[in-house]
């Protein structure tokens, strides 16, 4: 949804800011404050990025060549590398990290998915009263730090934690099994902390559906199961969509999980990205990086939003 | 029409916490029937409805349909169709897909089903439209739409939750009378609910007022109109000129009625009872009070008054004219000279006097 009047602002601008401008009014003041925003806080950041992206890493301040440079007689020079873009395709330790990401992401996505629709229909369902208790309940693990969170999982899960103890004691298990530095923990870990992602959006959909939708299935001689499949599941299509798009862009970036509950083979693009930049401080690299997973992210998202499901 | 009713609502009450939407409600209606249950938001004729839709458990009750007990069967097994208000149109779903829906769940083959759909479709007049979206149509289109998906299943009664509300005034007119050929066609039974009277009284057979979860009249539009039992429905239904009353002579046929608001003595027809000295209200029409500049020879059933108002509506003119006891008295003339020729104008002293067997007593 945000991506939405994100995008719309984009390609509405200029002709609406003409348009506003000319009508002088309030409203286009209204308008201006959050464009103003976003030009200076998102797409002049995206653009210096995208210029880094360009350039060849240096030692030195700041870290990579200049790739505008004004020279005599009012002549520009423009060096443009595309070195960093082509190692990140070529080089297998990128491809490696990309697919791990992918992966990690549709996985965690699918899983929010299968656990947050009922968990969405289930507080739509119930009376008034607990539809805040509950949704108070999910926005619940919000309160408390993302790290402390994924802390808590890593010592549950450890080799001496409370899970692994509990199944050796109850005999289901002779040795500790290995969790963390798998993908399962990752995934865990990604879910848990990505799912109220997928509720909200779903279960505000479900909120909106026309109650008489489903009474109207019923008088037609639907049953309420073959109704929840026929008519509540496809009108909530718009909110399982949001809040896939939301966890699936939230989760393939992720470094924090993969890090510090992913081994030494769950290499993601997070966490090369951190790499590059903070331990071979290669600005260029990792911002060609950035811009190559933004392309990723995005492309797919558009894609959808051109055949009108958003 | 059949003597046996074809759907019998036996002693119906629906309560929730607090409220009792439904209170004690026995209704036949016969089979073929166009019936109306009128009545102001909050009566209960829309929970009345969804009790027969199967959307709201009774307290008690019973309702049958052709002779079978329905009261728990759930909606999906009814044999009873429902129209809503908001059409509830299937968003996601073609024109086609949204009138076969029903058949699709009764098991239908496709070729019967597709033969259905067309007919249902050139039924409403909207042959070629079934690859539409719901989002494509018009209001009126919609509407259609609903109207061929609640009689695809050819279902034993057809219940429609104010049906023409969300279309323009011309639309809903030309809409009432298709709506009522359409039934006519099809042969059947359908229960209509709504808050216009005039929708009720143009397109139903037979209809029933509500008041507080209560049925208080139920017959055919034009007795409802002419002879309403109570000063609820007689208010309820077009305007009316009240007066308190009692009863000061009683004949075989008549009575007389002596009013504070009104100078000479009434005589109403009225056959039955009533002890002299009885509080009544004499209740008569706008349309059926005439106006003279002259006093009428009558000796009974007349009034003076100053014409207030003129609401001038095209075809009529609603005089309003206060009486000398300050009463405000309607009366409706039809406008059969042109608007210059008008023979009474503000400020004129006007006699209203009607006829005995145009006024109504009515003792509830």
């Amino acid at each position: 949804m945000k991506l939405k009047t994100l995008s719309s602002i984009f390609l509405g601008s200029k002709k609406k800011l003409v348009e506003l401008a000319q009508h002088n009014n309030s409203k286009f003041w209204l308008e201006i404050v959050p464009l103003l925003w976003i030009i200076t806080f998102f797409i002049l950041p995206l653009l210096t990025v995208f210029k880094i992206s360009f350039a060849e890493s240096v030692f030195g301040i700041p870290p990579f060549t200049e790739i505008f440079t004004v020279m005599k007689n009012y002549m520009f020079e423009i060096k443009l590398s595309l070195k960093n873009y082509i190692t990140m395709f070529r080089d297998p330790y990128y491809v490696t990290a990309f697919i791990n990401s992918l992966y990690l992401s549709v996985v965690s996505t699918i899983l929010c998915f299968l656990i947050g629709f009922p968990m969405a229909y289930g507080i739509h369902r119930v009376r008034d009263r607990l539809k805040t208790i509950f949704l108070l309940l999910v926005s619940l693990s919000f309160w408390t730090s993302f790290l402390i969170r994924i802390y808590s999982w890593m010592s549950l899960l450890s080799v001496n934690g409370m899970i692994n103890t509990a199944l050796i004691k109850l005999g289901i298990i002779s040795s500790p099994i290995q969790f963390i530095g798998t993908y399962f923990a990752v995934a865990l870990g990604l879910v848990f902390c990505y799912l109220p992602f997928m509720i909200f959006p779903i279960y505000a959909v479900l909120e909106k559906v026309d109650k008489s939708y489903i009474e109207s299935a019923y008088d037609l001689g639907c049953r309420p199961t073959k109704t929840f499949w026929r008519i509540t599941v496809p009108l909530a299509k718009s909110g399982i969509i949001s809040g896939s798009v939301l966890v699936f862009s939230a989760t393939i970036g992720e470094f924090v999980v993969p890090e510090l509950m992913g081994g030494a083979d769950s290499i993601t693009f997070g966490r090369v990205l951190w790499n590059e930049f903070f331990t071979n401080l290669d600005w260029s690299m990792s911002c060609a990086l950035s811009i190559g997973m933004m392309l990723i992210i995005t492309i797919p998202i558009f894609m959808v939003r051109k055949s009108e499901i958003i | 029409m059949n003597a046996e009713p074809y759907i019998q609502i036996e002693g119906i009450t629906k309560s929730y916490d607090e409220v009792t939407p439904i209170k004690d409600v026995s209704l036949s209606v016969y089979k073929g029937e166009f019936f109306s249950l009128l009545g102001r938001s909050g009566c209960g004729k829309t929970t009345l409805l969804r009790v027969l839709a199967g959307f709201e458990e009774v307290t008690s009750g019973r309702i049958l349909i052709d002779g079978i007990d329905i009261t728990n069967l759930p909606a999906y097994k009814r044999p009873v169709n429902m129209m809503f208000q908001s059409y509830a149109l299937f968003p996601h779903m073609t024109v086609y897909q949204n009138i076969a829906f029903g058949l699709k769940q009764d098991g239908l083959g496709k070729s019967a089903i597709d033969d259905r759909v067309k007919e249902m479709l050139s039924l409403v007049q909207l042959d070629g439209f079934g690859d539409r979206k719901p989002d494509q149509l018009s209001g009126g289109q919609r509407q259609r739409v609903a109207l061929a998906r609640t009689l695809a299943k050819r279902p034993k009664l057809i219940l429609l939750d104010e049906p023409l509300t969300a279309l323009d005034k011309r639309l809903r007119e030309e809409t009432q009378f298709e709506l009522v050929n359409i039934q006519e066609k099809v042969g059947i039974t359908f229960i209509l609910v709504t808050h216009d009277q005039e929708e009720a009284m143009t397109m139903s057979t037979r209809m029933a007022v509500m008041e507080d979860g209560k049925i208080r009249q139920v017959g055919v539009p034009h007795d409802v109109y002419e002879f309403p039992n109570s000063r609820y429905v007689a208010e309820f239904i077009g305007s009316i000129n009240l007066f308190d009353g009692i009863t000061v002579e009683q004949g075989t046929d008549y009575v007389l009625i002596e009013t504070p608001e009104i100078e000479c003595r009434c005589h109403a027809t009225h056959t039955g009872t009533l002890p002299l000295g009885s509080n009544v209200t004499l209740a008569i029409r706008p349309e059926k009070i005439m106006i003279s500049s002259t006093r009428p020879e009558q000796a009974y059933n007349w009034t003076k008054g100053i014409v207030q108002e003129i609401a001038y509506l095209g075809d009529v003119s609603i005089y309003y004219v206060k009486l000398d006891s300050g009463k405000m008295v309607l009366a409706t003339l039809p406008n059969l000279l042109r608007l210059t020729d008008r023979s009474f104008q503000w400020e004129d002293t006007v006699y209203l006097f009607w006829r005995s067997e145009n006024s109504l007593v009515l003792t509830a």
